[in-house]
């Protein structure tokens, strides 16, 4: 008899979530139907070598590649970013051309651009977007601001929810200021029942609902071409790599509702206040996280590290501040059988003492400008590791230096298993013959005998 | 007490650092003395940056301080303050990014090390920089960019640079993200620098060399 999902341990979690990933369903839950079953093979090949690799049980039969791409496919295929994010078609062609004709282990799906019509909608304020504060062949750009204010930390540690969809939601779409969230706490019996609905009467709230459905069912349409192309690409053969994703607590705060520079102030100003919301937000970061990856039958979660880098913090403050509800949020995933898959922008180089803290052969670590031989030597045993390609070389340099630094960073970090071929940065503007000497050269040199 | 607004600044201790201040003001003291010795607190600051000792939290803190202490001090000055910098640097953020963590730690570190640092901010045309060298006659520009698209941008604000004719007048200095020998080679730039440090380093190598 099936047992149910809370008398499981995480071990035996992890176990379903990666066999889900080997069997996958299509959109009506059947089982998916490959298009050949040459296609299958190399589908469940490609899911077996990432999953050796992460979990260090056994040696995978080669180091499996991964690209981590945002909008390079756009280029590739001929199109701005601009064009693939109000097409989704356009989106999902390029998509498909890059990972059938340069045949990466795994992909990102056609997501990275993200649906521009629905950023639209909502008037949204925290991103520059291509043809928007961009020009069309830019790409994403954060704009920072401290959309959460130095002395509303209260109010977030408070009630969260309430927080964001009062305060912050209206802050950070220009189509929801007026929006307010039901507050049905306090209905209380009959007389005063109707009182609480009267802001939905206003028209200024009212058409902050009319957005809502719109984007909702703009973010629908994105969502369903989304799934449709994952379904294609899969039954040729293609695992995407990750649905779910989730942030560390510190980089939630400090991205976007403080901004760096009111977080970094504020760790000298309000520490406490600032200890509080992270481990408020924890939770939240581990639901989000969880939750898409189980919906999706998809173990991993991807979770880009952008402000516990290596300056961006004494030793003192990463261990005070970010790394205790990192981790947190890591045993929280791992606890639910997911595979948290960190994406470490900048250099790692002083925190990997205490980064190796994590149970063996639960995590996946992709580095960016981390020494990856010193990597190796204090992880190896623990997690497994990747990256670095560096997206400069990509750009600018030739084929060969490419495949040269590819063999290296096998010879210097592919020893025993435990390691994932990966670009360092996300990957827009990079030469397509660059692109595809890094993943022919994992394929060459990265075997295991 | 002069020294102890130097440390009160130099060792981040905000309340300290404004009581004093408060206290020195009152006392009728010239605000040019204590903006002097704010001054030499942030270069203990800057130094310490340099040595590791202190890191990116503690330089953005140290400002807020120095902001702080500005606006008690500015309301009670009767002269400009004047300063005997080594050189400008004219510097900003290369077209088409917008990002100003990098490029406003360089800005710090330039200052605190002694020079005129022209800042034209975030997403800077390509034609503002070469109107900005000619104008200030800076002898060293500093091209920041944190994303891939800035690989273009840099190399055409250089060639914008050599176009005008300014090319034997100025060095050019890159850094930012993902900026290295690469795209030091390929957008034509005199040196690259890894760290903040290295771009006060090249521009007294350049600035002392005249």
């Amino acid at each position: 008899m099936e047992r149910k999902w809370e008398e499981l341990s995480p071990d035996e979690r992890q176990e379903v979530l990666f066999e889900r990933w080997l069997s996958p369903k299509d959109h009506e839950g059947n089982d998916l139907k490959f298009k050949s079953p040459k296609a299958e093979k190399a589908y469940k090949e490609r899911v077996t070598r990432l999953k050796d690799a992460i979990q260090l049980k056994k040696l995978p039969d080669r180091v499996p590649v991964l690209p981590i791409v945002g909008f390079f496919y756009a280029f590739y295929a001929g199109f701005t970013p601009k064009e693939v994010m109000y097409d989704y078609e356009k989106a999902v062609s390029a998509a498909r051309k890059y990972v059938l004709e340069l045949e990466p282990d795994f992909h990102m799906g056609a997501i990275g651009p993200g649906p521009g019509k629905f950023f639209d909608i909502l008037d949204y304020k925290l991103y520059a977007w291509p043809g928007h504060g961009v020009s069309p062949n830019g790409t994403y750009q954060c704009l920072e601001k401290e959309y959460m204010k130095a002395d509303e930390y209260d109010a977030l540690i408070q009630d969260p929810s309430n927080f964001y969809s009062n305060i912050y939601l209206p802050r950070i779409y220009g189509a929801l200021q007026a929006f307010t969230a039901p507050s049905l706490t306090n209905v209380l019996e009959i007389f005063g029942l109707a009182f609480n609905f009267i802001p939905y009467g206003l028209p200024p709230v009212q058409a902050a609902y009319k957005a809502l459905m719109e984007a909702g069912n703009e973010a629908l349409k994105w969502a369903m071409a989304m799934g449709a192309f994952n379904e294609e690409i899969a039954a040729a053969g293609f695992p995407a790599a990750a649905v779910g994703m989730a942030k560390a607590p510190y980089d939630t705060l400090g991205d976007t509702l403080r901004g760096t520079r009111g977080l970094m102030v504020d760790i000298y100003r309000q520490p406490d206040k600032v200890l509080k919301a992270l481990e408020v937000l924890t939770p939240i970061m581990i639901n989000t996280g969880a939750g898409a990856a189980k919906g999706a039958g998809l173990p991993l979660v991807f979770i880009p590290l952008h402000k516990g880098a290596d300056g961006f913090l004494s030793d003192e403050q990463f261990k005070t501040f970010y790394w205790p509800t990192l981790r947190k949020l890591l045993m929280g995933l791992i606890d639910e059988g997911c595979i948290p898959f960190l994406f470490v922008e900048g250099s790692y180089n002083t925190r990997l003492k205490v980064i190796r803290d994590v149970p063996k052969g639960k995590t996946l670590w992709s580095f960016d400008t981390t020494d990856m031989a010193k990597a190796k030597e204090m992880l190896g045993d623990v997690a497994c590791i990747g990256g670095n390609v560096p997206i400069d070389l990509l750009a600018v340099g030739t084929p060969e230096q490419v495949k040269d630094y590819t063999k290296k960073l096998i010879d210097t970090c592919g020893k025993g298993g435990g390691y994932l071929m990966a670009n360092g940065v996300a990957l827009d503007e990079a030469k397509p013959e660059n692109v595809k000497a890094m993943i022919d050269a994992t394929k060459k040199y990265g075997v295991y005998k | 007490m002069a020294g102890n607004l130097v440390n009160a600044l130099a060792d981040l201790k905000e309340d300290e650092a404004l009581k004093i201040v408060k206290d020195r003001l009152n006392a009728g003291e010239e605000p040019l003395k204590i903006l002097e010795d704010a001054r030499k607190g942030m270069e203990i600051v800057g130094k310490r940056f340099a040595d590791s000792e202190y890191f990116i939290p503690d330089l953005v803190y140290s400002g807020e301080i120095l902001k702080a202490v500005t606006e008690l001090v500015k309301p009670k000055m009767t002269k400009a303050a004047e300063s005997k910098k080594l050189g400008k640097v004219v510097f900003g953020t290369v077209a088409g990014d917008i990002h100003d963590i990098g490029k406003d730690i360089v800005a710090f570190m330039l200052d605190v090390n002694g020079f005129e640092v022209i800042d034209l901010g975030v997403d800077v045309p390509v034609q503002k920089f070469v109107d900005k060298i000619k104008e200030t006659g800076a002898p060293v520009v500093g091209l920041s960019g944190f994303l891939t698209l800035a690989f273009d941008s840099m190399k055409q604000t250089i060639e914008a640079i050599k176009d005008a004719g300014l090319k034997n007048k100025v060095k050019i200095m890159i850094g930012g993200g993902q900026i290295s020998e690469e795209i030091r080679k390929y957008t034509g730039a005199d040196a690259y620098g890894k760290d903040a440090m290295a771009a006060v380093t090249l521009a007294k190598g350049w600035i002392g060399g005249k």
